[in-house]
C-alpha cells in the first residue's frame, strides 16, 4: 500500500520534471518532510492530545488536594464524580446559566451582526471600509480590560447606561446586583464586544449577492423589508445557520466575563460551566471532579458541532 | 428621487448610531483615565475631565508594578509568536506540499481534533507542568501556543496555492528541501505569516484563563491577570482602573489597526472557507 503510494509519487514527480539530474530521492524528501512536521506534531501530542486523554482518566479518579501533595492518595472511583455532579444543584445551576447565555446571546448577537452588516452593505453609506474596521475593533480588545470598563458603565448610581435610561424617564436598574438582571447585563457587554466578528462574515457573503437580484425585486415593487426577506435572507441562510451554531459553542465557553464582572454572583446567577470548572479545580483543588465537568462541557460542545457538520453537509454550501 | 435621499439619510444615521454605541465605551475609558480621583463617581457622569491629570498612570507604574506586568505581557506575546511560527509554518507547508507516509491519515486526525476545546486538557496539563517544575514560569505559560492546530491549518490552506512547478524547478537546480523552504516558500508565505503572527500575539496578550492558572506569583502576572486582581482590590478607584484598562488595550488596538488588512483577510479565510 505504502510502496504503491511512494511509486506513485515518484511517477508523478518524474512526469512533472524532465529526467535530468535528480538530487532529492523520494526517501530524502520524505525525511525532510518529517523534519518539518515532527516538532508541531510532537507539541500537539504532548501538550494537547495527552492532556485531553488524561482528562478523561482524571475524571474517573478522586484526585484532590491530598493527591496533589502525595500521588499515593489517588484512587480510581469509576463514575462517582459524574454521579455526584449530576446530583449537585450548583452544577445544574451552572448548566442552566450557560444555556440561558447561549439561548439569549446567540440570537441577540447575530441580529446585531446582521443588522450592522446589512446597513454597511448599502452603497449609499459613506466611508464603509472605515466603519468596517471600527465596528470590528472591540473584538480584538482585551476581554478583562473591557469587562472592567463595562462594570463601571453598568454601575447602578454613576453608570452611563443608567444615566441614558434616566434621561428617558425610567428608573435606574441594578444591573449586576440583581439575579434577574445580571445575565442581560453581561450579554450587553458580550454583544458589544463580539458582534463585529460575525458582521464581517455576513458582509463577505452579502457582497456575493448579485445586485441584479435587488434591482429585479425593486422593479417588482418590493419594499426594503420585502427585499431583505426575499433576497438577502435566502442568500445568507446557510451562513446564518452555521454562524449561529458556531456561536453556541462560543457562548458555552464564557469564563472571564463572570470572573471579572460578578464573580459568579449575585446568588450564583452568572456561574457558567467553565467558571464552575475553574472553581472546582483551582479554588477547591478537586481536579478529578473538575475534569468530569470539563468532559460534560466537551460532550455538549461536541453535540453542537456534530449538528453543525450534519447541517453543513446537507447544505453543501460551506465552500 | 427623494425616497432615495431619505433612504441614504436613514442608513447613514444608522451607521452613526452604531458607531456611537461602539466607540463611546472606549472613548469614555480614555477620558476617565485622565480624571482626578473620585471625579467619575458623580451623577450625571462627566464625559471629560475638569482638569487632565496623569496621576493614575504614574500611580500604576510607580506603586502598582504596572511596568512589570506590561513587560511580562510583551515578552510572553513575543515569545509565543516566535515559537508558534517556528512550529506551525514548516508543518503547515509540509502538509500542503510535501509527500510523506501517513500524511492524509495524520491530517484527518488533526481535523478531528479541531472539535476538542483546549480547555478540556487544562487540568492534566497543569499537573503535567507541575511535575516538570514549570508552574509559575514563562515556559509553562507558553506551552499551549506550541500546539496550534488552527495555525497549522491556516498555513496549509495558504501553501496549497504555491505552484508545484516552482518547487520542482528549485529541486532540479539542486536545492535541498531546507533551502527551498527558506528561499522559495517563506517569501511566498509572507502574508499568511504576518496574519498568523498577529493572531498569536493578540491571542497571547488577551489570554486570561491559562495565565491565571499557571502564573501563580504576582511578579509573573500578565496585564489581564494583574488587572483582574487589581479590580477586585480597587473597585472604588474608577479612574485608576480605567488607566489600567487603557494600558492593557492600547497596544493591541494599535497593532490591530496598523495590520487590520492581514487580520481580517486571515479571519475570513479561516472561518468562511475553514
Amino acid at each position: 500500500m505504502t510502496d504503491v503510494r511512494l511509486n506513485m509519487a515518484k511517477v508523478e514527480a518524474e512526469a512533472a520534471a524532465p529526467p535530468r539530474r535528480r538530487p532529492g530521492t523520494a526517501l530524502s524528501r520524505e525525511r525532510a518532510a518529517w523534519g518539518f512536521v515532527a516538532p508541531a506534531l510532537i507539541a500537539i501530542g504532548v501538550f494537547f492530545a495527552i492532556p485531553v486523554f488524561a482528562a478523561l482518566l482524571l475524571s474517573l479518579t478522586d484526585f484532590d488536594i491530598y493527591a496533589l501533595a502525595d500521588l499515593h492518595n489517588v484512587r480510581f472511583v469509576g463514575l462517582q464524580n459524574y454521579e455526584r455532579l449530576f446530583a449537585n444543584p450548583l452544577f445544574w445551576g451552572a448548566m442552566k446559566n450557560t444555556g440561558l447565555f447561549a439561548v439569549l446571546g446567540v440570537p441577540l448577537s447575530i441580529a446585531a451582526s446582521l443588522a450592522a452588516a446589512v446597513i454597511l452593505n448599502a452603497r449609499v453609506v459613506k466611508w464603509r471600509p472605515l466603519w468596517r474596521v471600527m465596528f470590528f475593533a472591540p473584538y480584538v480588545t482585551t476581554l478583562v480590560a473591557t469587562a472592567v470598563l463595562w462594570n463601571y458603565l453598568l454601575h447602578t448610581r454613576y453608570g452611563v447606561i443608567n444615566w441614558a435610561i434616566a434621561s428617558v424617564g425610567l428608573p435606574p436598574v441594578d444591573w449586576l446586583g440583581q439575579p434577574e438582571n445580571s445575565i442581560p447585563a453581561i450579554l450587553m457587554f458580550v454583544v458589544w464586544k463580539i458582534f463585529g466578528y460575525n458582521m464581517l462574515i455576513f458582509l463577505a457573503v452579502l457582497q456575493t449577492v448579485p445586485d441584479d437580484l435587488y434591482e429585479a425585486a425593486r422593479i417588482d415593487g418590493a419594499g426594503a423589508w420585502k427585499r431583505f426577506t426575499n433576497v438577502t435572507l435566502p442568500a445568507i441562510a446557510p451562513t446564518l445557520l452555521l454562524v449561529s451554531i458556531i456561536s453556541v459553542a462560543g457562548f458555552f465557553q464564557l469564563f472571564a466575563e463572570p470572573y471579572v464582572m460578578t464573580q459568579g454572583g449575585p446568588a450564583q446567577s452568572t456561574v457558567t460551566v467553565l467558571y464552575f470548572m475553574y472553581e472546582e479545580g483551582f479554588k477547591w483543588w478537586n481536579l478529578g471532579s473538575a475534569s468530569a465537568v470539563a468532559f460534560v462541557l466537551f460532550i455538549c460542545i461536541l453535540a453542537v458541532t456534530l449538528v453543525q457538520l450534519a447541517v453543513a453537509k446537507r447544505m453543501g454550501a460551506y465552500e | 428621487m427623494s425616497g432615495r435621499r431619505i433612504r441614504s439619510l436613514l442608513l447613514n444615521a444608522g451607521v452613526a448610531f452604531i458607531a456611537l454605541l461602539v466607540l463611546f465605551p472606549l472613548a469614555w475609558m480614555v477620558s476617565v483615565s485622565f480624571m482626578s480621583t473620585g471625579e467619575a463617581a458623580t451623577f450625571p457622569p462627566p464625559l471629560l475631565p475638569r482638569t487632565w491629570t496623569l496621576e493614575h498612570y504614574r500611580d500604576l507604574f510607580v506603586t502598582q508594578g504596572m511596568g512589570r506586568y506590561l513587560w511580562n505581557s510583551f515578552a510572553l506575546a513575543t515569545l509565543a509568536t516566535g515559537l508558534a511560527l517556528l512550529f506551525t509554518v514548516p508543518a503547515g507547508y509540509a502538509f500542503a506540499k510535501l509527500r510523506f507516509k501517513g500524511r492524509e491519515r495524520v491530517f484527518q486526525l488533526l481535523v478531528g481534533a479541531l472539535v476538542v476545546p483546549a480547555q478540556i486538557g487544562t487540568l492534566p496539563l497543569f499537573l503535567m507542568l507541575k511535575g516538570m517544575g514549570l508552574v509559575n514560569t514563562y515556559a509553562g505559560a507558553l506551552v499551549p501556543w506550541l500546539a496550534s492546530i488552527f495555525g497549522l491549518f491556516l498555513v496549509r490552506q495558504y501553501s496549497l496555492s504555491i505552484p508545484d512547478e516552482m518547487l520542482e524547478a528549485a529541486r532540479i537546480d539542486g536545492a535541498s528541501e531546507g533551502q527551498i523552504f527558506r528561499r522559495v516558500v517563506l517569501p511566498t508565505l509572507q502574508p499568511i505569516i504576518v496574519t498568523l503572527a498577529l493572531f498569536v500575539f493578540l491571542g497571547s496578550w488577551n489570554d486570561f484563563l491559562w495565565p491565571l492558572i499557571i502564573l501563580t506569583d504576582q511578579s509573573n502576572y500578565t496585564l489581564p491577570v494583574a488587572l483582574a486582581a487589581l479590580s477586585r482590590e480597587h473597585v472604588q478607584d474608577v479612574e485608576m482602573m480605567m488607566a489600567g484598562a487603557v494600558i492593557t488595550v492600547a497596544p493591541v488596538l494599535i497593532l490591530f489597526l496598523a495590520l487590520q488588512r492581514y487580520y481580517i483577510r486571515g479571519m475570513l479565510a479561516g472561518s468562511v472557507k475553514g
